[in-house]
């Protein structure tokens, strides 16, 4: 297969990007869409050029690393799939690939394609947690948690943080993130201690950092590789509105 | 004031939105029930009409209701213009060069635009009747409305319907742009609330997709009726 690739180029964050065109000839429609690139990065050095820079690490959709703006979708076409997941066979034969990084002022360009999510992990430091001492493991059936809630859990737990959510939705928002991350924990008995606390610090942090606020347009939840629904965003709604209303302890 | 209030979380900003949202929804009723009088739906519907309009004019129950309605006005669409500048600032200074191609509603994109739109309409509104209750302007010297003009607006209502057209055009898009704003409105007011339900979800996106359409419809079918018949 013969595909042609436009890849946005950046040295760093301080410098300005342009689109450069790349084309790669004989490509197998069996690549993974990171294959690919790493196809066009031995060529590339064989050449004696810069590689294209661009975050990968597990690459079977667990990790949350991969990223990319794949022809107007985060992680590209395809429904539930990371970019490491997606393949060369998604794409027509001679087709123009359009690349971009993440677009949002609180992910800016490291090089190329990368982008600092730290942020996220700042938003996780503000109170994504439970507050245990450490030690053994105590006993499975001490804490008894519902079924549901367990099963809705796991499901918010499954996101990533990846930065789809952010990638997709035009307002630059994290609160599909945030909510899937307070939801995990807010639906367990551990983690239903500091639900309230956890909430309002996780938001003021969120809005700290210069993420949009989401106004229900629900391109997060088309776009997440990991189906989080956009009810995680309600219960965080819910749940700050206990928070501001409902707290009773204040230092 | 202003300060604190820009400095409000995002959730409170839009909790704010949702429940002055819901408010207006609700105020847009009363106005459509006393709208509807100025159709012959009975033989004295134009007196019931201006008894209606004087009874909101004069009554001071009312005239505070008017005062805390101006003030949602202005909150709603304060934070709504706070809100989409922060977003607008949130995608930083490089915006995607290749197109968006998720799959949203065409309501839920362009809210804010068709805000802008309402917003506009509502200015012609106020320039049409409520400034005159106000005794900031006075209507049309062509209509040749009767002093006080506040008490002769269904004469002011068929004028301007039956003899200024663009005036007729520029109310139903109006309408029909406040529709799209609707569809979107309803549905995202619960969902800012936290109120979304297995069950109950589809049923309140039901009552605002039968809202959207049945408001703003019963809206313009006024200057229609005109048109068309008078």
């Amino acid at each position: 297969m013969k595909i042609k690739l436009k890849i946005w180029r950046q040295k760093n964050a301080k410098t300005k990007g342009i689109f450069v065109n790349y084309s790669l000839d004989d490509v197998s429609p069996e690549m993974s869409f990171l294959e690919m690139l790493d196809a066009l990065n031995t060529k590339l050095i064989e050449e004696g050029g810069d590689p294209v820079a661009f975050d990968h690490d597990c690459r079977e959709g667990i990790c949350g690393c991969c990223s990319l703006y794949i022809n107007g979708h985060p992680h590209g076409p395809g429904e539930k799939t990371t970019t490491c997941e997606l393949h060369i066979r998604s794409f027509k034969d001679g087709e123009t690939i359009v690349i971009e990084p993440w677009r949002a002022k609180s992910f800016p360009v490291i090089k190329d394609l990368i982008v600092d999510r730290n942020a996220f992990d700042k938003i996780i430091a503000a109170g994504g947690f439970i507050s245990v001492g450490t030690g053994s493991a105590s006993e499975a059936n001490s804490i008894l948690a519902k079924k549901e809630h367990a099963d809705e859990a796991f499901d918010s737990a499954s996101c990533i943080g990846c930065g789809a959510c952010v990638a997709a939705c035009k307002n630059a928002s994290a609160m599909l993130f945030v909510s899937a991350k307070i939801s995990q924990l807010a639906l367990l008995p551990q983690g239903k201690v500091e639900a309230m606390e956890r909430v309002e610090a996780m938001v003021a942090k969120m809005d700290e950092l210069g993420f949009g606020n989401c106004t229900n347009t629900y391109a997060c939840e088309a776009e997440c590789p990991k189906g989080i629904k956009i009810t995680n965003i309600a219960r965080m709604n819910r749940h700050f509105i206990g928070a501001k209303i409902g707290s009773q302890i204040k230092q | 004031m202003i300060k604190s209030g820009l400095s409000i979380s995002s959730i409170t900003k839009k909790i704010i939105m949702a429940l002055l949202g819901l408010f207006l929804i609700v105020f847009l009723l009363v106005h459509l029930g006393i709208n509807l009088f100025i159709l012959p739906i009975c033989e004295d519907h134009a007196e019931m009409y201006t008894a209606a309009a004087h009874f909101m004019s004069t009554n001071w129950i009312v005239k505070v209701f008017e005062v805390i309605l101006m003030a949602a006005f202005l909150i709603h669409i304060y934070y709504g213009i706070v809100l989409q500048i922060q977003n607008w600032i949130a995608r930083g200074s490089i915006r995607y060069k290749s197109r968006n191609k998720t799959t949203t509603s065409f309501m839920s994109k362009y809210v804010i635009y068709t805000g802008l739109l309402i917003f506009m309409f509502l200015l012609l509104h106020f320039y049409n009747f409520y400034f005159i209750k106000l005794g900031l302007v006075s209507a049309p010297k062509a209509a040749k409305i009767p002093l006080p003009q506040e008490e002769h607006f269904y004469e002011l209502i068929v004028w301007l319907f039956t003899n200024d057209m663009i005036f007729s055009i520029i109310y139903i898009i109006a309408f029909i742009v406040l529709g799209i704003h609707l569809k979107h409105a309803f549905e995202a007011a619960f969902q800012t609330l936290g109120l979304n339900h297995s069950k109950y979800t589809p049923v309140i996106n039901a009552i605002g997709t039968i809202y959207s359409i049945i408001v703003p419809l019963g809206f313009i079918i006024i200057p229609v009726y005109f048109i068309l018949f008078v």
